[in-house]
């Protein structure tokens, strides 16, 4: 495997970190959904690339095509597409909720709020 | 019997979530609870079935489409996830019973959304339960997560929106590590199928990417069970989601996560792997017992009772993992009985606390001075399925640590036996601290009259309290169920059919 082979795999880990970061590391909850979003994308490029066949086509049925690309990782990652919108609707809609409740959206200024125990 | 019994296996699932469709449409209150109750029952009634047939005999399966697996998505169903499956569909028609007229005061307008989304979690965590496929696993945590994160929202206090918030961001990271972990397990083996997986891994013992999977799917679920340092989402989202919410979810949505951990380590890596070539075992034990100590030494100095109880809740999740840490029979037929019984447990004490929460708005314990006199039944209630999660002879908790005490001196682990007594006797502080504010102290001068929760809220409360003590008294489901589920797991499912 020549290091061109498995560049691929860097790309993921770069991405998946500077999303976990964004996650862990802003207090914004926008840009928290936007690193999660980058965070869940690394993983579909894990899984799409594990479905590459060398000198692969792409797998619809037609003449003269023997070798083509594991179609299953790409179904895979659809679905999983789909469970991300989700999530992001979700997760800005109660980011929307956040705002009209407190009129802010950055978690350091809600932090104590919510481990309070005082109403 | 057998083949209907098959056909029908996959409604445990579908009713919910053909339901859930169906009750968002419709309009008002009482209509919508009722078809969410039917659809429970039926789910119920259909696991109380498959469970004996599962403990009888070989795993049930049922392909979808019939699509043979490994290709297409199969429901494989031995004792051990036909136990879980009977406690959630159980444990939502139960805590249903309480719903109504605790909903009417913490929810405003027409409840069909409310319901329809609560169904959708019951489906996705039962479609966790039974199915046999490791990516429809994920679709389904999807499924019951992000309902639970919008039942969460529901919450009157506007810090629920908070808590569901970053309880979102945790699971979703949680849900998201998991994913690798089943992209890794599909590069080395190229299969999804659990029993397939479980076929093709011995193969691969050594291979690195396997080991990152394992850790992957340990570290995803143990966020999603709320195992000690990645429980910070639990407190917040128990203490502020509608009452009925977290009575459900302190039943149900843990113990699914414990069952997939189990499921993972014993049958699609095998014991043997887990264990003894990865050194798991010494990892969960000692995240179990911080677990047990940190979880049940900030439930004593809590003020707010709910979470008081949610802080109880990751000390118990703690138990659990230890059941499974032991590797054991012995040991992870207590974790399966904890399983079970903490779900009865919680769920009592949660209706409890709601019954009060219903009159008085409030769970802080000063506020809740003298009351035991004005609302004896709730106390009383409280008081009982106390003394089931310390563990006193003759509840359902008692078992569950008795067995848990069995396989710790099994294993030659005296020093847990102590671990097990001293953190009950946490237990018997943070429950005593409530009993003793509410009879031991005078209400406050010029405290309003507070009167006693209403029969439609204690009736199923004392119901479950009463299941607490029927389970602590017979023990044949239980306990054989839990030993026919140790058993399916440590024996595995023996490849494909």
């Amino acid at each position: 495997m020549t290091l061109l082979g498995i560049s691929h795999y860097w790309f993921v880990i770069v991405l998946m970190m500077l999303g976990f970061y964004c996650v862990i590391a802003r207090g914004n909850m926008i840009k928290k959904i936007m690193g999660l979003n980058l965070f869940q994308t690394s993983v579909f490029i894990l899984f799409v690339a594990a479905g590459k066949v060398i000198d692969g086509s792409t797998p619809i049925l037609r003449d003269g095509v023997e070798v083509y690309a594991n179609p299953l990782p790409h179904v895979i990652v659809l679905t999983a597409i789909v469970v991300g919108v989700a999530i992001t609707a979700v997760g800005l809609a109660l980011a929307v909720r956040i705002q009209e409740a407190y009129g802010t959206i950055e978690d350091d200024h809600l932090g104590d709020d919510v481990d309070g125990d005082d109403d | 019997m057998n083949m209907t019994l098959i056909d029908l296996l996959p409604f445990i699932v579908l009713t919910p979530l053909i339901a859930s469709g169906i009750v968002a449409l419709l309009p008002g209150r009482t209509l919508p609870f009722v078809v969410t109750m039917l659809a429970c029952l039926a789910s119920a009634v259909i696991a109380a079935f498959v469970l004996p047939a599962a403990i009888a005999g070989p795993p049930l399966a049922y392909p979808f489409g019939n699509w043979p697996p490994p290709f297409g998505i199969e429901y494989r169903v031995d004792a051990a996830n036909a136990f879980v499956a009977l406690l959630v569909a159980g444990m939502s028609a139960v805590t249903l019973l309480w719903a109504p007229k605790s909903v009417a005061v913490e929810i405003h307008g027409r409840h069909g959304t409310f319901y329809a989304l609560f169904l959708l979690a019951v489906a996705g965590l039962l479609g966790i339960t039974l199915t046999g496929d490791t990516f429809n696993l994920f679709v389904f945590l999807e499924i019951s997560s992000l309902a639970s994160y919008a039942l969460i929202a529901y919450g009157k206090d506007r810090r629920a929106l908070l808590a569901a918030f970053r309880y979102l961001i945790m699971g979703t990271v949680g849900a998201t590590f998991l994913l690798i972990g089943i992209a890794f397990l599909y590069m080395t083996t190229g299969t999804l199928n659990m029993a397939d997986l479980a076929e093709r891994l011995p193969e691969l013992r050594d291979n690195n990417a396997v080991r990152a999977a394992l850790a992957f799917i340990i570290v995803g679920m143990g966020l999603k069970l709320a195992l000690l340092p990645l429980h910070l989402w639990l407190p917040n989202a128990y203490a502020y989601a509608p009452n009925f919410v977290t009575a459900f979810l302190a039943g149900t949505a843990t113990k699914v996560a414990l069952y997939v951990m189990a499921r993972f380590i014993f049958t699609v890596f095998d014991a043997d792997y887990s264990f003894v070539v990865v050194p798991l075992a010494a990892v969960l034990m000692v995240l179990a017992v911080a677990g047990m100590f940190a979880g049940s030494w900030v439930a004593m100095f809590q003020i707010h009772m709910k979470r008081m109880l949610a802080y109880s809740s990751v000390a118990q999740v703690g138990y659990m993992v230890l059941g499974v840490a032991l590797a054991t029979a012995t040991g992870l037929t207590a974790a399966f009985l904890h399983l079970f019984n903490h779900a009865l447990i919680k769920t009592a004490l949660f209706m409890a606390v709601g019954c009060i929460m219903y009159r008085t708005g409030s769970a802080k314990l000063h506020d809740l001075r003298g009351l035991g006199r004005q609302m004896p039944w709730s106390f009383t209630a409280f008081a009982l399925a106390g003394l089931s999660i310390i563990g006193i002879p003759t509840t359902a908790g008692f078992i569950s640590k008795w067995y848990l005490v069995l396989a710790s001196i099994e294993v030659g682990a005296w020093w847990l036996v102590v671990l097990i007594l001293i953190t009950s006797l946490m237990a018997v502080y943070y429950i005593w601290r409530v009993i003793e504010t509410a009879w031991f102290e005078e209400r406050p001068a010029g405290a309003v009259q507070v009167r006693e929760a209403p029969l439609a809220l204690l009736i199923p409360t004392w119901f479950v309290v009463a299941l607490n003590f029927y389970f602590g008294l017979d023990t044949r489901l239980t306990v054989g169920a839990s030993m026919a589920a140790a058993e399916a797991l440590l024996t595995g499912w023996g490849g494909l059919p």
